[in-house]
């Protein structure tokens, strides 16, 4: 049986008003079963909570706004990870799961490819190891370092930052997944070795700064790593501040009007609102233009908290899908983001709305490469 | 003479004597050396318990008395007045706490036993030291200062000025009435407030003992109870109010445009305004481009545009010095400032306002007929700035639940087809008669939807309200033509400003803070000052003006006497050991300490000084004592312990 004590304990749900501003702000409970606050007050209620049954629990994609939002300060996505864990252990891991989390604990990667695989996105481009000397280690994301739809990101970076004379270099094979995801589907166990694993190898290889391709990397690295004396950045405010720095010269115009996804990671987890769009309104050509519902309140892509493996209760309706109509609604031409799943999510809605013809998704560093 | 020493242990009924052994305490403390006579007994506070200790003294002749109970924080004063009433001096009492720092927090009778003998040694240790003080009394100007024109100001200073004392109100706006001038109604009787307080500022602007000064700001406050001494800058309004008819030409002529403030920011003002529909014309120095930089060259636009030069540019500020004996702070609180929450779609769209606005709107009939006329669907949002760790303010407003059901109401009288839904997650209504008024709202057809709203965005002309109803357990997308945000009360940006012009703490909530939650509401740290209304926490006028009457009629007891008593228990300085370096001077909170120009040695003004003992503690050279703590005091007191 559940201990729901335990978990009133250590989630601190005895703060709870049960004001259902979690479920009201929640993206996904408008199309699903989940419902925050319900399962707070399950838990603070007790007794028998059939756990194995609520498959909605996996439908939460952490983007942390029931927290952020909490007027207690519980968080109620912290919960459900916690409750994923319960269900993680009783054995019964949801199939399409199965794959990823074997894989992340043999080959480093959640897509299931081999470990020596992980730089050949890098091929050709001459990327130092960052064990050679170097100022800034680049941390690449399994997705962009294995997925050839966001492969195209990192290669950009690269010239980004050639561009700007930054001395960096990767982990080369020792770089492997961060854990974010892991622990997020509920995986502590596997988390915690990723964790400790990727502290040693930082460590061997005397990394001080670490900027990361995704905001799911950049999260774990500063919030849940423990500090461990590693300055940590996402690319997007590394850019913002060489150009503040004036390191670059833009060459070429870069015509388009550009909206911009926020990453519920970077900015509604991390309050990196201002970077991504200092980067974009810097780039000549671009005409930057905001959806009504940005930052703060910007919508989660659902690419989250191991939805990339899990499709969900409900999926006739597609946030994504919505963000593209919102996004066509500025007069965009261009969906900027910055975060490997949100690039993902929202190119796969672009084509199911059928506008892949009207608006272009890309992330922040192709379009900075294109205007270099 | 040697020291007759009476120990008095009390049992506090079972508090203490369920966790220290009070016969074995008294067993021990008798055999203590300069110990008279020890006895405990059920509750020494009680008048048999005092009577025990005042026959000692007489009949055995003790020259000191140890109180072993409570914190003196509780009783500390009784006993000083039960051994006086002996005929002791009231400083030759010690207090051994072995309740709140021993039964308390001990669950071992054995160990709180042996602790309780510790403390008691400890006190007899050094009660056998102290001296006799005199207490003393300063002469006190009857006079008050009351900071602040807004509705607990104009009451405290009509109070004082009616038992026939002089009082200045300052005022920082240009005109009085503060926070509730800008409000429509009250609840829950739905009074016009301009009927309210058109009458009272009359009654304050021609009071034959209050003396206005509006426009005005507070800059120094130097002295002590009974004996205060306030610098007061005024602005000039620049125009000169015998000429001027209020034609408006001016206001038509001036350039400038700022967001009018009085007005919720819902519309902008010039320079030139009048700050209320009926207050006289004045120029915001702040913003006057002229004033600031020349814009309107050799001749202001508005000066030229006045055909009764009433514009005069050659006013200067002035400087007044005031002498008072005490001091009333009505310095009043800030609407929540409902950018803090972008989620609530606040700035981001124009049918998105606060419940501020709302009664801005709701005075203009003309403009509350725009706003309001056409939409179908309201939504009230609950708790905006209130019991929300997000925003740092985890306190409850007071006033938010009734503001929101006074305007739900307000629309539902005139516009009875909108569709009104109140968004909440509790309904506080424990005034007098807001139970029944929150009844009558829900019997006019405001619906009320328990679950806080989570987020307000667009779509479309639509504003769409997110919340969870959480009695059917459904997620909401409400569409909604005007959202009115039910913002809270938040300490006003000056109160550092205004604390630390007296010195005054301020509770976690960054309001101004009263002694006592609960016995001493009123009155601050500072001998003399006293709180009224919003800038002490969230209340609503009818709460706001009983603390205001309150701290009137607290302020008029050292007035009506004439005289206060002073602390006795302070600090002194050892003129031969003090290296005149200030450390004492910077250290004291009160202003107590103050370095002598002629002999470059501190001097204690022993009015201000509350015996707290920083300085002494600051002191490189030792050269400062504090009564009843002297080193041989408390080095007797710890010496018994080693």
């Amino acid at each position: 049986m559940l201990d729901t004590e335990t978990l009133v304990q250590q989630f601190d749900l005895l703060a709870c008003i049960q004001c259902g501003k979690c479920t009201g702000g929640c993206p996904i409970s408008p199309k699903s079963a989940l419902n925050p606050r319900a399962l707070i007050y399950h838990m603070l209620l007790g007794g028998d909570f059939e756990l194995v049954s609520r498959d909605e629990l996996w439908d939460c994609t952490t983007c942390a706004t029931c927290g952020m939002r909490c007027p207690k300060g519980v968080k109620a996505y912290d919960l459900i990870i916690g409750l994923r864990g319960q269900w993680i252990e009783s054995g019964k891991i949801p199939t399409t799961l199965r794959a990823p989390l074997t894989a992340t604990l043999n080959q480093g990667n959640p897509l299931v490819l081999p470990r020596e695989d992980r730089t050949l996105w890098a091929d050709g481009l001459d990327v130092k190891n960052v064990a050679e000397g170097a100022e800034m280690a680049l941390f690449t994301c399994c997705e962009n370092a294995y997925d050839p739809r966001v492969q195209p990101m990192p290669k950009a970076l690269v010239r980004i930052l050639r561009a700007a004379n930054i001395a960096f270099g990767t982990l080369g094979l020792d770089e492997q997944c961060c854990g974010s995801e892991i622990r997020r589907v509920g995986e502590s166990g596997l988390f915690e070795y990723l964790r400790d694993d990727n502290l040693e190898k930082f460590q061997a290889a005397g990394v001080k700064k670490l900027v990361t391709t995704s905001p799911h990397c950049y999260n774990v690295y500063k919030n849940e790593y423990g500090s461990p004396g590693i300055a940590v950045e996402h690319y997007t405010q590394t850019v913002a501040r060489l150009i503040a720095e004036d390191k670059f010269k833009f060459g070429k115009k870069f015509e388009a009007t550009v909206t911009y996804q926020d990453p519920c990671f970077l900015g509604k987890q991390n309050g990196v609102y201002d970077e991504p769009r200092a980067v974009l309104k810097a780039l000549p050509g671009v005409k930057f233009v905001e959806m009504d519902r940005s930052r703060e309140r910007s919508v989660c892509c659902e690419g989250g908290g191991g939805r990339m493996w899990l499709e969900g209760t409900n999926t006739k309706v597609r946030l994504a899908n919505d963000r593209i109509a919102q996004a066509r609604e500025t007069g965009a031409t261009v969906l900027a983001t910055a975060c490997p799943f949100c690039f993902l999510t929202l190119s796969d809605a672009v084509v199911a709305t059928g506008h892949e013809n009207d608006l272009k998704v890309m992330d922040i560093a192709q379009i900075v490469n294109a205007a270099i | 003479m040697k020291p007759r020493i009476g120990v008095y242990i009390c049992h506090c009924g079972l508090n203490i004597a369920n966790t220290v052994d009070v016969e074995a305490t008294r067993e021990f403390a008798r055999a203590l050396p300069n110990v008279s006579v020890a006895r405990n007994y059920t509750y020494m506070c009680s008048d048999p318990g005092q009577a025990l200790i005042t026959n000692d003294i007489r009949e055995l002749g003790l020259t000191h008395v140890v109180v072993a109970s409570c914190s003196p924080r509780m009783h500390e004063p009784t006993f000083r007045a039960t051994i006086h009433k002996a005929g002791l001096n009231p400083y030759c009492l010690e207090m051994a706490n072995i309740r709140e720092q021993c039964a308390w927090v001990h669950a071992d009778k054995k160990f709180a036993t042996l602790k309780a003998m510790d403390l008691i040694a400890s006190a007899v240790a050094k009660v056998a030291w102290l001296v006799p003080l005199q207490t003393r009394e300063v002469g006190v100007t009857q006079a008050a200062l009351v900071i602040g024109g807004g509705i607990a100001g104009l009451h405290a200073a009509l109070d004082i000025a009616d038992a026939g004392f002089p009082v200045a109100l300052v005022e920082k706006q240009p005109y009085l009435g503060g926070r509730v001038a800008q409000l429509y109604t009250t609840f829950p009787t739905q009074e016009r407030v301009a009927d309210l307080l058109a009458p009272l500022i009359a009654r304050v602007t021609q009071h034959p003992h209050i003396r206005v000064i509006a426009n005005a700001k507070v800059e120094q406050i130097e002295g002590f109870i009974g004996n205060f001494r306030a610098t007061v800058r005024t602005r000039p309004a620049f125009v000169d109010a015998t000429k001027c008819d209020a034609c408006g030409k001016c206001v038509d002529a001036c350039p400038v445009s700022v967001p009018d403030a009085f007005n919720a920011n819902l519309t902008p003002r010039r320079a030139i305004y009048r700050p209320t529909p009926n207050a006289p014309l004045v120029v915001d120095a702040t913003q006057c481009t002229y004033i600031q930089d020349r814009v309107c060259l050799s001749e202001p636009r508005c000066v030229a545009a006045c055909d009764r030069h009433a514009i005069d540019f050659s006013q200067a500020e002035t400087v007044s010095e005031l002498n008072v004996g005490a001091i009333i702070v009505a310095t009043g609180a800030s609407a929540f400032d409902a950018t803090l929450k972008p989620e609530l779609g606040f700035g981001a769209a124009a049918n998105v306002i606060t419940s501020l606005q709302f009664e801005r709107l709701a005075a203009n009939p003309a403009e509350f007929a725009k706003a309001f006329g056409a939409a179908k669907e309201i939504a009230f949002v609950s708790c905006v700035g209130s019991r929300d760790a997000t925003t740092g303010n985890a306190y409850c407003s007071r006033v938010c639940c009734m503001v929101n059901a006074k305007q739900a109401q307000i629309v539902k009288q005139q516009f009875p087809a909108a569709r009104v839904t109140i968004f909440y997650a509790d309904v506080r209504a424990f005034g007098k008669g807001h139970e029944e008024f929150y009844d009558a709202v829900r019997q006019s057809g405001v619906r009320y939807r328990r679950g806080y709203v989570s987020e307000v965005y667009r779509r479309g002309a639509k504003m769409i309200v997110r919340a969870e109803d959480t009695l059917i357990q459904k997620p909401l997308e409400v569409e909604a033509d005007l959202v009115v945000l039910g913002v809270g009360l938040t300490p006003r940006a000056e109160t550092d400003e205004v604390a630390n012009l007296l010195s005054l703490p301020r509770s976690g909530d960054g309001f101004l803070l009263e002694i006592h939650p609960k016995l001493r509401p009123v009155e601050t740290a500072v001998d003399g000052v006293f709180l009224a209304g919003t800038c002490q926490g969230p209340k609503d006028i009818v709460d706001t003006i009983a603390q205001a009457r309150a701290a009137a009629s607290s302020a008029l007891a050292p007035l009506c006497r004439g005289t206060v008593k002073v602390e006795s228990a302070t600090s002194t300085v050892n003129d031969e050991m003090c290296a005149g370096c200030g450390l004492c001077v910077a250290t004291c909170p009160y202003g107590a300490p103050a370095l002598n120009a002629r002999t470059g040695k501190t001097r204690v003004n022993a009015v201000l000084c509350k015996g707290c003992g920083a300085c002494a503690a600051a002191c490189p050279s030792k050269a400062i004592q504090v009564m009843q703590f002297t080193p041989r005091q408390i080095l007797s007191q710890i010496a018994v312990l080693a």
